[in-house]
């Protein structure tokens, strides 16, 4: 597959650019994080609906909920660790309890700066946001995910996290694609086995699926891209009509995508179906971004692998 | 959500008239005599929830008494009114205070002060904006209330709107980094349009400030921090209503309010157990007939 590859923060910031020319609600939050947040040429664009705040995340996270008060649209942006981690107590009071329309924007989460190490890792985002109730949890898989994400904020403000990511993907869904809140969309359906995926693996559940296609193995590709609210359903059906799940996650196992999808399946009364969970169990060691996804082996061969297993297992 | 009480809004609305009309000594009468009925209403939500925050709560009343009765342009037949004042209470624990004080100027009725903290009451022991009118964020873990009033003082004047936002915090709050954060932001933005008011009773839950996390000396740090400070008795109301005037300098207002905590009942000013101890029988028997 040799596709072309993007990223998504450039997609956020033009979509971000575009909607702000129309609606003067839109404001961008940020800590100090112009340049890596992409906002440059909203600044530019805009430069009194730009705030930033320096490096201070918890006012910065309090500072959304108080402009969302009087009904403009804070777009939050900060990178991934800092903005869930120093300023969860925020999140959760200020945005998500109180029901402040903020759209926090997590950049280059997951394991985007590689090298950087586990200090600049967001793989603890969603297990931390799963734990609080009245927010979305976006993962965009693509530029035109990305997009939608952002118009839906706009559209439909309500307390919400989209990650954005920094490491390059291929486009895996089009305009035509449905892209509905709290759904999964399933971009390839099979029989034999469910392949779950979310933002970054989303390309690599599709490599897998070719894999095995070639092994005779049908396999479905499921797209999460609303880790909340969570499509049950989506993992109901695909427990009952395939023989198998594997869900994979940039994130850490506790608490993530793969927990909430063992959580149902393991409460279905019957159709269980084995259940194979990849993603860090461990803070990562050094080592680049495909470096790090390949050493805890979340790409198309991690998953085709873990598929047979379950397979074995079903 | 709770709703507004018509006729206490009217009710409200004629007391204010009368103060602002009032010469100084017949203001200061009025507004003691709405304090003490605050204090009063406070001591029996107190009683009946038996749990509750009643030192801080008696340190803040004056000042919320002030706020809501001569300074907010507020209309509680109209608690979402785009061009309101808005007021953020970030020592949320003082819930007591601020409910009595919403419920006597018309948010909602006060009848519904007796549910304080009673299972599936809107008023819980930290206010909550979802389900109580005038609440503007929610509050109870410390550090929470000035970021978001930076945010809403920002949201003014990026919509051009008129309206000022007053954040009330405590002293022994004023430990949080994320307040310094906030200083320090507010300042650099010159928020003219934003007023805090520290409610310097010198006590936290566990002890003197002085001797926890030291803030003195408060008004000069605030000072350094590019705030416009002004230094008051926090019980005297024409002081009060005079430290609310336009900012001088352009930049934000922080109004340091020596208060006493507890402050209107003899055994309980001052005193570092009642934080939030709870009256006994004959004690709130004996405070009730203070306030009177």
């Amino acid at each position: 597959m040799s596709r072309e590859m993007y990223d998504n923060r450039t997609a956020f910031a033009d979509e971000l650019i575009a909607l702000a020319e129309t609606d003067d609600r839109i404001v961008a939050v940020c800590n100090d994080s112009v340049g890596s947040s992409n906002l440059t040429g909203f600044r530019d664009r805009f430069p009194d609906r730009l705030i930033n705040v320096g490096i201070a995340e918890q006012n910065m996270v309090g500072v959304g909920a108080g402009l969302a008060d009087r009904g403009l649209i804070p777009f939050v942006c900060a990178a991934g660790p800092f903005l869930t981690g120093r300023s969860l107590e925020q999140i959760k009071a200020d945005v998500a309890y109180s029901g402040h329309n903020v759209i926090l924007c997590g950049m280059s989460p997951g394991m985007a700066y590689g090298e950087l190490g586990p200090t600049h890792h967001s793989v603890e985002d969603l297990s931390w946001l799963r734990a609080l109730p009245d927010i979305d949890i976006v993962v965009p898989a693509d530029r035109e995910q990305t997009r939608r994400a952002v118009r839906d904020a706009v559209d439909h403000p309500r307390p919400t996290y989209i990650r954005v990511g920094r490491h390059k993907v291929p486009d895996v869904t089009t305009e035509s694609t449905p892209w509905e809140r709290g759904k999964m969309q399933m971009l390839r359906d099979g029989g034999d086995v469910t392949l779950i995926g979310t933002g970054t693996l989303v390309s690599r559940a599709l490599e897998a699926a070719e894999r095995l296609g070639d092994e005779g193995v049908h396999a479905r590709v499921l797209n999460a891209s609303w880790i909340a609210p969570f499509d049950e359903d989506a993992v109901v059906r695909a427990a009952c009509e395939t023989r198998g799940v594997v869900v994979a996650e940039e994130a850490n196992v506790a608490g993530g995508l793969g927990a909430a999808v063992a959580s149902v399946i393991a409460q279905l009364p019957r159709n269980r179906v084995p259940v194979r969970i990849l993603g860090l169990r461990e803070f990562a060691p050094t080592g680049s971004t495909d470096f790090l996804l390949e050493h805890f082996g979340l790409t198309g061969e991690g998953y085709a692998n873990a598929a047979r297993e379950v397979l074995a297992d079903a | 959500m709770i709703e507004t009480d018509a006729l206490q809004v009217d009710r409200w609305r004629e007391l204010r008239e009368r103060i602002d009309a009032a010469p100084a000594a017949d203001r200061v009468e009025l507004l003691t005599e709405r304090a003490n009925w605050t204090r009063r209403s406070v001591v029996r939500m107190i009683d009946a929830a038996r749990a509750g925050h009643i030192g801080g709560d008696f340190s803040v009343t004056d000042i919320l008494t002030v706020l809501f009765n001569s300074v907010l342009r507020i209309d509680p037949s109209r608690p979402e009114w785009q061009d309101r004042d808005r007021f953020i209470l970030s020592k949320g624990h003082c819930a007591a205070a601020l409910y009595s004080t919403l419920a006597w100027s018309g948010y909602f009725s006060p009848d519904a002060l007796s549910t304080f903290m009673a299972p599936m009451s809107e008023l819980n022991g930290h206010p909550n904006r979802r389900k109580v009118p005038g609440v503007e964020t929610n509050t109870g873990p410390l550090g929470h209330g000035l970021p978001v009033g930076v945010g809403a003082a920002l949201a003014a004047r990026l919509a051009g709107g008129p309206e000022r936002v007053y954040v009330v915090l405590g002293d022994g709050e004023m430990q949080e980094g994320s307040n310094w954060e906030a200083l320090m932001s507010a300042a650099h933005y010159e928020l003219d349009n934003l007023f805090i008011t520290i409610d310097r009773n010198r006590l936290q839950q566990g002890a003197r400030t002085e001797d926890t996390n030291g803030l003195d000396p408060l008004p000069e740090r605030l000072a350094a921090f590019g705030w416009e400070v002004r230094e008051i008795d926090g019980h005297d109301y024409l002081a009060l209503i005079e430290a609310y005037r336009p900012s001088e300098s352009g930049r934000p207002v922080a109004v340091v309010a020596n208060t006493i905590k507890g402050k209107g009942v003899s055994f309980i000013e001052d005193r570092v157990e009642w934080h939030h101890k709870v009256p006994t029988e004959e004690q709130v028997e004996l405070a009730l007939k203070e306030l009177a």
